[in-house]
């Protein structure tokens, strides 16, 4: 059981391991992988958002010097079986054709071909002379079009999961389920708001784009660099896409230059395993910007309706919610977290949560920082908002009087052990930015978030060097200063000072299986795999100390970074610290290292409170916000510099899809605004400082209270923003973005009315 | 298409390079040269991350061409620290954890070098605006804010 306590290490706020190389430039990302006799791909992508593929012919490209290879999916294994592991989950077989389509193209963007050339600028060229015959179809682009009777259909084949009597649909999968008795409790209420919510679809934005270097040798074994979340994941699924065994292939991590869940999966490794394997040379495959967004990760643009009512006291009777997803052109939406959620800080008696996973021609849906929950959350906390306002109860009172606590039977069904829901709460009602005053004319508003949080595999190895350095291997790709977690949670548990511990990422042949670095889980099960591992040395020390005093193993003590014998051992010696031990490890046994390896249980949920004040520019309808605060429980902060930029970054993500970001796509499915001057992000003067509150509920399944937080940010700042908006106003705008052309026209009508 | 001969100076050292004509700045610093502490977010640019100095001048090396480079002096993140000691700005986005990925720094890092050199006592709103056209998807810009304040503070100090 973790309780709050002293620690040495563990919330002091060092420079990472990492740290000069990534300032300096040293540090090597996915595309400054370079081989000698290295060769260029490039992937030739569908110029409509539903065809036919008739034909695919390279041989004009093939007659330019310089032109080594064209690939299609003819040249890919078909019926590749199995699933996905991971955060974003789906089959191989959806993978394999994501990646290459084979008998149709799903959406403006998909690959279709690939070329690999002596230089990029080659192979760009010569997807020109790639001749590809289509048959174009119908496009079906909205989630509620393509749930009609007549919408036409993505994938003739698909049918809905539980109902595949009912014949195809683009309806891949229906979640259900309910607690209590929804209409009589609505029965109850003295208020009842009901309202429907639209979100769009928006891109994780990773500064770095996709990129990998594969080399296929004589024997048929591939080495693969790449940028990833997770290179196991990038192993197996490779090998799933080319029909190979995990061990034919080896994947090696770069650094990472973002993910929020955009590399969890696959685009290009498999594609250039295959061009490597045809031309016998290195291949190197980049991805440009527009590649990125018109091919990879976005999130699901959803449709959420959702009807709470009251009594006057605020306690909540009962709650729906029907909440449809788009997944893309292969069915996984994150509609079933979205639906395990939507209610998950409340304590409910009566509710249903009814959830469609919807087939779009659209990109296929990535993970992207707690998939699901930021679109359902928005449509809740939103409601809440408008339900404060009608009972006239301040928003934070009504959320502390629906309040899930320990031993509340969540929404999706367990128990919640200790979580930080109502100290968030209360935490917000008392910060200095919610007691002052909002400013004459401004709006502010507040929310909830949630995340699961997930445990799963990872496996760590610590190594004492011989002068008592330490090293620790695991194979979670840092995205955000995990190395240093690492370090810091090594330091504590051996005794010993933060510099002496370097952590590194291993590769898939130099570490034990680890899955990617995503659901938070990093900190929480791969520190909890180096803990372990660190025990694991401390118990060999224990024993090289008491073979060299010639005691039992068990009469010894390790503290401090030393052994020493136990109380009441009645020896005259000195303590022998790590590094004694370390040096002398050739004449006590040889060399010393721990390791464990673990399927992590008990990941503790993540909650968070945000408020903001905006101000909204009547006459060009653009919001500006003015402040922002973010508490939420860490558990432990074991590095509370990148616990507040988890923080930071997620409403800063959550603020720019409230405000501005969002797919445009043409009436044939072209999406046209595929580069960062059309898709803006946020941008350091549109926002302001980012003040964070951590509160510290330790998670009693970590030895130092670990809970996941990197995803849990990103949750709140939707229905802040649109709560926020709707004070300044006057009056709700429900969908987002809150960009200014939508909140002018909202204004323009709200007079006319 | 054949290559050009540019000559030009990289971090104060003289450089010789055969450019295509078509590669930008960026593509000759990395793929010609090996420097790939300068890196591609977007080629458009948009992002910031390819950000060098030119004559002094902060531009996105994915819109300059290599062969435009003859005859000028030009500052990437490899240059910023002097031999083995960091640059108060990297030492500073260091101390600050300003950085998560890691992948925009060393494009920050240069842009915040160019304003330092031309303000030494930038307040918040300039900072940001000057950094506006650095993308970072990770931090929320708070502590890269912070981070440059605070090397402000400190080069002021020794000056």
């Amino acid at each position: 059981m973790a309780e709050a306590r002293d620690y040495r290490a563990i919330g002091t706020r060092p420079v990472r391991p990492d740290g000069v190389d990534k300032v300096t430039g040293r540090a090597n990302f996915g595309a400054d992988m370079n081989l000698p006799n290295m060769i260029h791909g490039k992937v030739l992508r569908s110029p409509h958002a539903h065809a036919r593929i008739k034909r695919v012919d390279g041989s004009r490209a093939l007659e330019v010097p310089g032109v080594y290879a064209v690939i299609s999916g003819a040249d890919f294994p078909s019926g590749a079986e199995g699933e996905i592991s991971g955060e974003g989950g789906g089959t191989v077989s959806d993978l394999a054709m994501n990646i290459m389509a084979r008998d149709k193209a799903l959406y403006h963007g998909h690959a279709v071909a690939a070329v690999a050339a002596k230089t990029a600028f080659l192979a760009e060229t010569a997807l020109e002379l790639i001749d590809v015959e289509y048959e174009v179809l119908p496009p079906v682009l909205d989630v509620d079009v393509a749930m009609g009777p007549d919408a036409p259909l993505v994938d003739e084949h698909q049918r809905t999961r539980g109902n595949e009597s009912a014949g195809p649909s683009n309806i891949a999968a229906i979640t259900r389920f309910e607690r209590g008795d929804p209409e009589a409790g609505f029965a109850e209420a003295d208020v009842v708001v009901e309202r429907d919510y639209r979100v769009p679809t928006a891109h994780q934005g990773y500064i770095e784009p996709h990129a990998c270097t594969a080399s296929l040798d004589e024997e048929g074994r591939a080495t693969v660099w790449c940028c990833t979340q997770g290179h196991f994941d990038v192993r197996s699924m490779t090998a799933g896409v080319l029909g190979k065994s995990v061990g034919e292939i080896k994947v090696v991590p770069s650094e990472i230059g973002g993910g929020f869940g955009g590399k969890t999966v696959i685009y290009l490794e498999p594609l250039a395993v295959k061009l490597s394997e045809l031309t016998g040379r290195p291949v190197k495959m980049v991805m440009s910007r527009e590649e990125v967004f018109r091919a990879t990760g976005p999130t699901s643009a959803s449709h959420c309706k959702i009807k709470v009512g009251a009594k006057r006291d605020g306690t909540i009777t009962a709650a729906t919610a029907w909440l449809a997803y788009e997944a893309g052109a292969y069915a996984g939406a994150p509609v079933g977290p979205g639906c395990m959620s939507v209610f998950a800080p409340y304590d409910l008696d009566n509710f249903r949560i009814e959830g469609f996973d919807v087939l779009v021609n659209k990109p296929k849906a990535a993970a992207y920082r707690a998939p699901g929950a930021p679109q359902a959350m928005h449509a809740m906390e939103s409601a809440l908002d408008e339900l404060s306002r009608r009972i006239g109860m301040d928003p934070i009172d009504l959320r502390l009087k629906n309040c899930a606590d320990e031993g509340t039977q969540a929404p999706y069904g367990p128990v919640y052990p200790p979580i930080g829901i109502r100290k968030c709460l209360e935490a917000a009602k008392v910060h200095p930015n919610y007691t002052t005053p909002k400013a004459e004319g401004t709006g502010r508003g507040i929310a909830a978030g949630f995340w699961f949080n997930i445990g799963m595999q990872s496996s760590a190895e610590v190594r004492l060097s011989e002068d008592g350095t330490v090293t620790v291997m695991e194979g979670s790709p840092d995205i955000g200063g995990s190395r240093a977690s690492m370090c810091l949670m090594a330091a504590e548990t051996l005794g010993v000072p933060y510099d002496i511990v370097r952590a590194h990422v291993g590769d898939t042949e130099s570490t034990g299986f680890c899955n990617v670095t995503g659901g938070s889980r990093t900190t929480f099960a791969t520190g909890l795999a180096v803990v372990q591992a660190c025990e694991d040395i401390i118990a060999e020390c224990k024993q090289r100390a008491a073979a060299t005093w010639d005691i039992d193993a068990d009469q010894v003590d390790w503290t401090d970074g030393e052994a020493i014998p136990k109380p009441g051992v009645n020896i005259d010696v000195q303590p022998l610290s790590l590094a004694d031990i370390a040096g002398n490890a050739g004449r006590t046994g040889g060399p010393i290292l721990g390791r464990a390896s673990l399927n992590a249980q008990g990941a503790g949920a993540g909650f968070s409170v945000n408020f903001a004040d905006v101000n909204v520019d009547q006459e060009t309808g653009k919001v500006d916000v003015l402040s922002f605060t973010a508490i939420q429980d860490a558990g432990t902060a074991i590095h509370p510099s990148y616990v507040e930029g988890q923080m930071q970054g997620g409403a800063v993500q959550g603020l720019g899809w409230a405000l501005n970001e969002e797919y445009i796509y043409d009436d044939n499915g072209v999406m046209e605004n595929a580069g960062f001057l059309d898709y803006r992000v946020p941008v350091a003067s549109d926002m302001p400082m980012i003040d964070t509150q951590i509160i510290e509920v330790p998670n009693p399944s970590h030895p130092y209270g670990v809970r996941g937080v990197g995803e849990t940010p990103i949750v709140a700042p939707l229905a802040v923003t649109s709560n926020a908006v709707s004070d300044a106003l006057g009056f709700r705008i429900s969908d987002l973005p809150l960009s200014p052309p939508r909140v002018l026209a909202a204004i323009d009508a709200h007079e006319e009315a | 298409m054949s290559k050009v001969h540019v000559t030009t100076s990289v971090n104060g050292e003289p450089r010789e390079m055969l450019c295509e004509p078509q590669q930008s700045l960026l593509e000759v610093l990395r793929d010609e040269l090996g420097m790939t502490g300068t890196k591609e977010g977007c080629a458009t640019g948009d992002c910031g991350a390819c950000s060098v100095m030119v004559d002094g001048r902060l531009v996105c090396s994915c819109l300059m061409l290599g062969v435009e480079a003859e005859g000028v002096d030009i500052t990437t993140i490899e240059g910023i620290a002097e031999g083995s000691t960091l640059h108060p700005v990297q030492r500073k986005f260091l101390e600050h954890a300003a950085l998560q990925c890691g992948i925009c720094t060393p494009g920050f890092i240069v842009a915040t070098k160019a304003l330092l050199d031309r303000n030494p006592d930038p307040d918040e709103r300039t900072i940001r605006y000057w950094l506006a056209g650095n993308l970072c998807r990770c931090t929320g810009y708070d502590k890269i804010v912070r981070a440059v304040q605070d090397a402000a503070a400190e080069l002021a100090h020794e000056a």
